[in-house]
């Protein structure tokens, strides 16, 4: 489909949203155009999420509820985004389909090159499980399995074999810290620990998108940044970050915030009380 | 079939013999006699003796020889003397002794042992108490005639033409019963083997449809409640499920997941099962004195409807499992 893109923030150089484009197992970072080395702007210019008219619709007896209403929305790789808005906004239901967990009622949306629409349950499972990563306000970790466990659970379900798991694991969880509580049950750790083990079962799979829902919810304001700080760091090595939030405060940490209210995405402008 | 008599005539005569023997259908009529008697050998005395008197035919239609031979309608006619042993006789008097061709005594006579008894397996022959048995010979029954004293035969098999119906000849037979004892009441009982086979295969399929009809009401009991139990673990883990998926799980695989539950239950339940059966079996064993025979292929049986029960009953809940939404699974705190 050829872009009519309204609202092309970043360079243009970006390519279109390719419906042709094969499919990506564990996608490289990219480095095409800018590096993401630096601390101005890690967005590389390369569109992975392109959405037109998001429209979704709840329907309940009689009464339908407009949740959101024909949302445009474009994201580059390794932007970091904050999507901040009151409760009752649709924020948590843009994350939903943004994370392909939901059908919007209209609308197109354009993942990696892949229209979302035209996927089969199957395919979706694949694409959440390679392309997104999510993080959670309660963490949702398993309560019975390890740290490791936990990490290791988006790997099996990606095919890759034992050892490839096990080292991959390691290395996500001393990427966020947690390098000697691997074997520590979730209710042995803190929340911020926990919070931590979820990130690195969320990178794991090395996706094109972080997706974070209110990570901070849960936390103590100190936890919090840390979190937050984790999230720096991973955006600076290129990771695109797409954070849900009704907290300004930690909005502000993202490099990009749209707005949502009542449905309605608006782009930038001042920084009021959400 | 039993043949008491009447007070006036006690048993049959040769000559009513011969008329069952023009019965239609019939293929044979053997007269038995039968008496406690005792035998000596080499000087001992065996005081309990049980004298079966049979005749040529009754060898035709049972297979009860081991060794040796059976009567020949030479040996009925009295004259000969000759007898057929069993082994516990043979333990109890002739032990390391030769069996076939000695002669023992009987009667007042010198018989000689021209065949050997198998032993049956019957139930009956684990329970004969041989303390106070000293071992079973048949002779001639015109010979075991002679030594009862008795004046009529009153008991004898009647055997059936291969093409004959068994209620049909039993009607006959009754017939020319009647016409020997002019109708008199309780002359006589026929038993007729095949009718009591018949009651008896019926009672074992009857036996056997009510323990299977047992059995199923069992396996499903044991699979609703496996059914139920899954539902509510599906239920209660929908926040988990919903999880797995939004990590890419596909669907197929979340009903892998709650089916191989349902089966591990299930087989284990079996295996249980199996192994409480296995020992009621052995113990009954035991206690009765029956041999215990371990059959695989009921075992494999067993083990093999349990896991159909867990695939059956476990298939519904790990389907609705694995088509649960994700996102209202995720949303149920």
């Amino acid at each position: 489909m050829a872009d009519n893109q309204a609202e092309i923030k970043e360079n243009s150089a970006a390519p279109a949203a390719d419906p042709g484009a094969g499919e990506r197992i564990l996608p490289i970072r990219g480095d095409d155009g800018k590096r993401a080395d630096h601390e101005a702007d890690s967005d590389t210019g390369e569109r992975i999420l392109s959405m037109r008219g998001i429209t979704k619709d709840y329907v309940m007896g009689s009464e339908v509820s407009h949740v959101l209403k024909g949302i445009d929305l474009d994201v580059n790789r390794g932007e970091f985004l904050a999507v901040l808005g009151p409760s009752g906004s649709g924020k948590s239901t843009l994350m939903n389909i943004i994370g392909c967990l939901d059908v919007p009622t209209a609308g197109e949306y354009w993942l990696s090159g892949r229209r979302i629409a035209d996927q089969s349950e199957k395919q979706l499972a694949r694409i959440r499980n390679r392309e997104i990563g999510f993080v959670f306000q309660a963490f949702q970790l398993l309560q019975k399995q390890s740290a490791r466990e936990n990490v290791e659970l988006p790997l099996i379900y990606a095919g890759m074999p034992e050892r490839q798991r096990k080292e991959r694991v390691e290395e996500m969880l001393e990427r966020v810290g947690l390098a000697d509580k691997m074997d520590y049950l979730p209710n042995q750790l803190s929340g911020g620990q926990q919070q931590r083990v979820a990130i690195a079962r969320a990178i794991s799979t090395n996706p094109t998108i972080l997706l974070a829902d209110e990570p901070t919810g849960a936390l103590d304001q100190t936890t919090g940044h840390q979190v937050m700080d984790l999230f720096h760091d991973l955006n600076e090595e290129g990771r695109t970050i797409i954070m849900i939030t009704h907290d300004r405060h930690i909005a502000a940490h993202a490099r990009r915030i749209v707005r949502i209210l009542d449905g309605n995405l608006l782009e930038g402008g001042e920084l009021e009380d959400a | 079939m039993s043949i008491p008599g009447t007070a006036l005539k006690t048993g049959l005569t040769e000559r009513d013999l011969d008329t069952l023997r023009g019965v239609e259908g019939t293929a044979g009529v053997s007269p038995q006699v039968s008496l406690m008697s005792a035998a000596e050998v080499d000087g001992e005395v065996y005081k309990k003796i049980s004298i079966d008197g049979e005749s040529a035919i009754y060898f035709l239609n049972n297979d009860v020889i081991e060794s040796g031979r059976p009567f020949g309608a030479a040996d009925m006619g009295g004259e000969a003397h000759v007898c057929i042993v069993d082994h516990t006789f043979i333990r109890k008097a002739m032990w390391g002794k030769k069996v076939l061709g000695s002669t023992i005594r009987l009667g007042g006579y010198e018989y000689q042992i021209v065949g050997i008894q198998k032993d049956s397996d019957s139930m009956l022959n684990a329970y004969t108490d041989t303390s106070s048995y000293d071992g079973t010979i048949m002779i001639p029954y015109t010979n075991a005639m002679n030594m009862s004293g008795a004046s009529g035969i009153t008991s004898v098999e009647v055997y059936i033409a291969k093409d004959a119906s068994s209620g049909t000849v039993e009607k006959n037979l009754r017939k020319a019963l009647n016409g020997i004892f002019n109708d008199a009441d309780n002359a006589f009982s026929i038993f007729n083997m095949e009718s009591l086979m018949k009651s008896i295969n019926t009672t074992k399929a009857m036996m056997q449809a009510m323990l299977g009809g047992i059995a199923s009401i069992a396996l499903l009991v044991g699979g609703i409640g496996i059914m139920n139990m899954m539902l509510v673990s599906v239920s209660e883990r929908t926040k988990e499920i919903g999880l797995r998926k939004a990590l890419g799980a596909e669907p197929a695989r979340i009903q892998t997941l709650f089916l191989f539950e349902a089966v591990t239950l299930s087989v284990f339940g079996g295996l249980i099962g199996v192994g409480i059966g296995e020992l009621i079996a052995a113990i009954g064993s035991v206690a009765l004195k029956i041999k215990f025979s371990f059959s695989p292929g009921a075992v494999l049986l067993g083990l093999g409807f349990s896991l159909g029960v867990g695939i059956v009953f476990g298939w519904a809940p790990a389907r609705r499992a694995s088509r649960l939404n994700p996102i209202d699974a995720l949303r149920s705190e």
